[in-house]
């Protein structure tokens, strides 16, 4: 019974169809913002899944000298993990006390995952832009985990506690960590990293479709681009809801704080639109240096303000 | 008509390749992503990879060099794939059909779906033949 509540947990709510759902709305929010700050329309609400279902109904083209099994199995090894990642985020917001010792770290290692998927799928599809996608994205991922985990860090020093149930309790009672001089910039930090992570303008170096023609999917047609592409649409919502947990006091269900955890949402999704639309695309070099360099730095001062009490 | 097919024509994703055109086409293409035309109303996209794409929209004659290359392209493309020759050049080689170096127009070699005619065709062309590609489904 209990694996039971645990498998319709991960498919349905909050997990797998719950996420997606929710994660193709904010695709279309993206795909809206970035057309109204280019004063254009901009597609119907409708449009992710539109593409989703078109893209399932497509011709699944494997390439002859790819390792097919490798390149086939790694976009589901991804989503499942990025499943995994919102249902366990989803969870501990809904409901504090299914947290557990440490979910913010499994959490973290979960996030990766994807990444890592996407890099070994691109290896495995034999094409050379791909392999120099996979390269790209795996120097992109050294570069913003380090100041990620400090950010991270910066909370659990100050609340003192790794568990997200601790964290929420903390800034239940002693105000949200965005209220503090730490809180701020352990924020900027998170979402540069952010961008990042869901390989957006100024850090899409990996995808870059105008220099290397969509890099790690540049093999992927039908079915698996189907699922890369839900798998970005499903870290969309666990990295603005990972950030609002650890800094802006979790999102909540209940009567008027629904309405407050949809804006915070909605404002994080925005920054990060905006983020996209004002900056061209950087090399990869100038990212590992703004990832080890300036972003580092800040993320040590958040931390050291935090240990201070700030 | 089959939930896939419907879901094509609420997103079809054009790949352009050029042929040896001229590039004036090629601009002409990017005017309809403008905020005047904005054909991402319709789910146009333009992508990178002919794999991900949904319409292949060809310009230009087609030169003796990149004949072979066209034709490893088209088999590339997963199916189902509509193929548009776009320009003047893209129809009937255009002003390049004497050229030494020409072997089009392009529908001796691929099936093709659409024509749009024009030195370069206008914007307003450009998306009554997609409309017209869609319409075929």
């Amino acid at each position: 019974m209990q694996a039971f509540t645990y498998i319709v947990k991960y498919l349905v709510f909050p997990g797998f169809v719950f996420s997606a759902v929710v994660g193709l709305l904010t695709t279309w929010v993206d795909r809206k913002v970035t057309a109204r700050v280019q004063y254009r329309v901009g597609p119907p609400w409708y449009q992710p899944f539109a593409d989703m279902v078109k893209l399932l109904g497509k011709e699944v083209v494997v390439p002859v000298n790819a390792r097919s099994t490798g390149f086939l199995i790694m976009p589901v090894v991804g989503l499942a993990a990025a499943t995994l990642a919102s249902t366990i985020i989803w969870l501990v917001n809904l409901r504090p006390e299914a947290s557990f010792v440490g979910d913010s770290i499994v959490t973290l290692y979960v996030m990766t995952i994807p990444a890592l998927a996407l890099i070994l799928g691109a290896s495995a599809s034999a094409n050379p832009l791909g392999a120099l996608g996979a390269s790209r994205e795996m120097k992109l991922l050294f570069a913003y985990e380090l100041p990620l985990m400090i950010s991270v860090l910066t909370t659990i020093m100050k609340v003192g506690s790794f568990s997200f149930e601790k964290i929420l309790m903390y800034q239940e009672y002693n105000g949200v960590m965005l209220g503090s001089v730490s809180g701020v910039i352990a924020f900027i930090v998170m979402i540069f990293c952010a961008q990042a992570k869901l390989g957006f303008l100024p850090f899409d170096i990996p995808e870059a479709e105008t220099e290397i023609a969509g890099g790690t999917h540049i093999e992927y047609s039908g079915a698996p681009l189907a699922i890369v592409r839900l798998n970005t649409a499903i870290m969309y919502v666990v990295m603005p809801l990972f950030i609002i947990t650890l800094l802006w006091g979790g999102v909540n269900f209940i009567g008027w704080r629904i309405l407050t955890s949809i804006l915070k949402y909605v404002a994080i999704v925005v920054i990060m639109v905006l983020i996209k639309n004002t900056n061209p695309r950087v090399r990869i070099d100038q990212a590992v240096r703004f990832f080890w360099g300036p972003m580092f730095a800040l993320s040590v001062i958040a931390m050291i303000l935090a240990v201070l009490g700030y | 008509m089959s939930l896939g097919l419907k879901a094509l024509k609420k997103s079809p994703w054009v790949f352009h390749v050029n042929t040896g055109a001229c590039n004036n086409c090629d601009i002409e293409i990017l005017d309809c992503l403008t905020p005047r035309f904005d054909v991402e109303r319709f789910g146009v996209i333009l992508v990178g990879s002919v794999r991900h794409a949904d319409v292949l929209l060809i310009s230009g004659p087609v030169t003796k060099n990149v004949l072979p290359r066209l034709k490893r392209l088209y088999d590339a493309a997963p199916r189902p794939i509509k193929v548009v020759a776009f320009g003047a050049c893209g129809c009937k080689c255009g002003i390049f059909r004497d050229g030494y170096n020409v072997v089009g127009p392009l529908d001796k070699y691929i099936p093709v779906d659409a024509y749009i005619p024009g030195c370069p065709p206008k914007p307003e062309t450009i998306i009554s033949g997609i409309v017209k590609v869609l319409n075929q489904l």
